[in-house]
């Protein structure tokens, strides 16, 4: 399963297998979670998505059926906010990437002897989880708001034209997306630059590397299972994300992203097939995406 | 003789290039680990720097490699300056102790990646061609976790050498190898350095390793060389104690100079004279420390009749055997003198004497030498490469240290 890229590579040597009912009756807590709270809502959903409206019922009145054409409806209507969802997201991903690369080389790597300051930047990753998610995307609104400071100070020196805005534009979408999502991207990069063995570092050096081919060609092959668990961490929550694009937040209604027409579909109009459709397809494509992701980049036989 | 090959030049170097390193020094936070050290190597010689772990030996090897920067001091290779330059941009290769094979790679990614790096040609078969002479071609695409130590090893080998730089470094290249595959390797590198003419600078703390591959052996301890020279001079005539006893093991003693002549000072070491070619000692006057190397003293059942060129002691009881095949060792407790160690060869079957057995040693008054060291600071018999020294030593500096605070 793609999900094995969570987990750490280094394979330690097993023990001869033994049927253990102490292991099993560890495991049962875990599987029952499974069972009441991933796969009870996964079967209701399938059933909803193939459900049609109830003939002498109210609106939201549905019945059990087969109708699949509720998926071709629902792509047919909602694929631009699908491809705009993927997008998005894959754009946040890349920045978030960038941005966290260094802020993780520099905490796992160049802080490595000074402990306490490497603690002292990790918290820093951390804090903003300490405000509630939907008040910091609220207070970034407030910032970029036509009034202020950043828009008056981007039309001041012509950046951004007299009657542009900030809030409601990709830009700003892609920008809450990438900010709420560094955190996931700089942990699990840390986690693996922290372990990097600078040594490989001296040896291609050692073997004619300028500095950037080192890091090409060293760095970020060996810190690839952090990529990988980086970018997914921060890839599949944000193609269903429908706070940053939402029009209370820093989206409007032309930065619509599949998560808000679920979310508008099951909560608004009431229409849960189509909700559900969408978002076993979503479901679907982002397991597609990320399978053949984790087998092009091939962190299996990373050592 | 400079080569005019540079890291970025697509070429390899014809020949091997001199190494020379003036008044360098390195200071950490808190220690000194090396002082102002001038070494000169010449072009294709294969020189070994030997001494105890922490001695500086490996950080001098760094220094030259570019992985680290000289606090004081200049680094030549093949005449030019490379103080100030990137360990890319330096024409060395690093065999490392770790042997720091990239892991994501294939054995021949590892080994082609310098050719790569340079854009030789055909760098995949002069890979190939590399990994053969270590006998190692058929695990090419393998990764470096499936190989074992031993080979990882002779991978690193092979990934310094096919770049042909003109001055190769092996920081303790065979320490992980067993005994026979070190044998092998030794005399393959000794093979290639000879073949190809390259530099080499061989960083060990194993002197046999040292002796029987280097050209030139340099014997460091606490930053410093304490001694340069060929193996044979190093081993017959040591300077200082420390050579002394790192070098294979000595007797020593320490005496009054009680008379001196043209050629021999003649010491008093407990009562009994000691002579010593007077070429052969450091100092000629006053309280000198003399040595032997054990296996030239020979053992004898009866006193010897006074003979002019040999130093006789004795009588001495013998306190402990132990045969090791090729030689036995002797421990004899001679009074006034302390205990001496001799090697015999097992020319009979099993050793010659028993412990507790009333013995005499004698050696030929050519064989001894006098040391440079002040007598009281000298060590008997314990190497100085033993834990028990080592332990000794750190607390002699910690104490220093904690007088100078």
């Amino acid at each position: 399963m793609a999900f094995t890229a969570f987990a750490s590579q280094t394979t330690v040597e097993q023990a001869p297998r033994k049927r253990s009912f102490v292991a099993l009756v560890l495991l049962l807590p875990g599987i029952a979670y499974l069972l009441l709270f991933f796969l009870t809502p996964l079967i209701s959903l399938v059933i909803t998505s193939f459900q049609e409206p109830d003939l002498y019922g109210d609106i939201g009145d549905y019945v059990t059926a087969f109708r699949w054409e509720n998926y071709v409806d629902a792509v047919g209507e909602y694929w631009p906010l699908i491809l705009r969802a993927f997008g998005y997201a894959l754009v946040a991903t890349v920045l978030a990437l960038v941005i966290s690369y260094p802020i993780a080389y520099f905490i796992g790597v160049k802080a490595r002897r000074f402990p306490l300051l490497q603690s002292l930047l990790l918290t820093l990753v951390i804090a903003p989880f300490f405000i509630s998610f939907l008040l910091r995307t609220l207070a970034w609104k407030q910032i970029m708001s036509d009034e202020g400071p950043v828009v008056v100070f981007l039309k001041s020196i012509a950046v951004l034209p007299s009657d542009g805005h900030l809030t409601g534009t990709a830009f700003s979408v892609i920008f809450g997306l990438t900010y709420n999502f560094i955190p996931f991207m700089t942990l699990p990069l840390y986690a693996t630059l922290e372990r990097l063995d600078t040594r490989y570092l001296e040896a291609g050096a050692d073997l004619y590397a300028s500095p950037f081919t080192v890091f090409r060609t060293v760095t970020v092959p060996l810190s690839m299972p952090g990529i990988v668990s980086g970018t997914l961490l921060t890839f599949i929550p944000a193609a269903g994300d429908y706070i940053n694009a939402s029009r209370d937040f820093l989206g409007s209604s032309s930065t619509a992203m599949v998560g808000n027409a679920i979310e508008a579909n099951f909560l608004v109009l009431q229409n849960y097939p189509a909700a559900a459709a969408l978002s076993i397809v979503l479901m679907a494509v982002i397991l597609v995406i990320v399978g053949v992701y984790v087998r092009r980049t091939g962190t299996e036989d990373l050592v | 003789m400079a080569t005019s090959s540079t890291k970025s030049g697509a070429s390899f170097a014809e020949s091997g290039a001199d190494l020379e390193l003036t008044g360098i020094s390195k200071r950490f936070p808190g220690f000194t680990a090396i002082d102002s050290l001038d070494l000169q190597i010449p072009a294709g010689s294969f020189f070994a720097l030997l001494g105890p772990s922490g001695c500086g030996k490996t950080t001098t090897l760094r220094l030259v490699a570019g992985l680290e920067e000289p606090t004081a001091g200049r680094i030549l290779i093949g005449g030019k300056d490379v103080t100030d330059t990137k360990p890319f941009q330096r024409p060395v290769n690093t065999v490392f102790q770790s042997y720091a094979l990239f892991p994501h790679m294939t054995i021949l990614e590892n080994v082609a990646f310098g050719l790569r790096r340079r854009r030789i040609r055909d760098a995949v078969a002069k890979a190939h061609e590399a990994l053969a002479l270590v006998e190692l071609d058929h695990v090419s695409s393998r990764r470096p976790a499936q190989l074992s130590g031993g080979q990882q090893q002779r991978v690193a080998l092979a990934r310094a050498i096919v770049n042909r730089p003109a001055l190769l470094l092996l920081d303790e290249p065979l320490g992980a190898l067993d005994l026979k595959l070190r044998r092998q390797m030794q005399l393959e590198l000794k093979a290639i350095q000879t073949e190809v003419g390259l530099t080499f600078l061989h960083v060990t703390h194993d002197q046999e390793e040292a002796m029987t591959m280097a050209d030139t052996v340099a014997v460091m301890n606490k930053g410093r060389i304490e001694q340069m020279g060929a193996p044979e001079e190093l081993y017959e005539l040591p300077r200082t104690a420390f050579v002394a006893n790192f070098l294979g093991q000595s007797n020593l003693f320490t005496g009054e100079v009680v008379a001196a002549t043209a050629d021999a000072i003649t010491v008093d070491v407990g009562g009994v004279p000691v002579v010593v070619p007077r070429a052969r000692s450091q100092r000629h006057s006053g309280e000198v420390a003399i040595g032997v190397r054990p296996e030239k003293v020979t053992l004898l059942t009866e006193a010897p009749l006074p003979q002019a060129g040999r130093n006789v002691f004795g009588p001495g009881r013998v306190t402990d055997v132990s045969f090791s095949g090729v030689s036995t060792q002797y421990l004899v407790e001679v009074p006034g003198a302390g205990e001496l160690v001799v090697f015999a060869q097992n020319m009979v079957f099993g050793p010659v004497v028993q412990v507790g057995a009333e013995v005499w040693l004698s050696w030929n008054a050519d064989h001894g030498f006098g040391l440079d060291d002040d007598p009281g600071t000298v060590p008997r018999f314990v190497p100085d490469a033993s834990t028990e020294s080592i332990a000794i030593q750190r607390r002699i500096a910690l104490e220093e240290e904690l007088e100078q605070a």
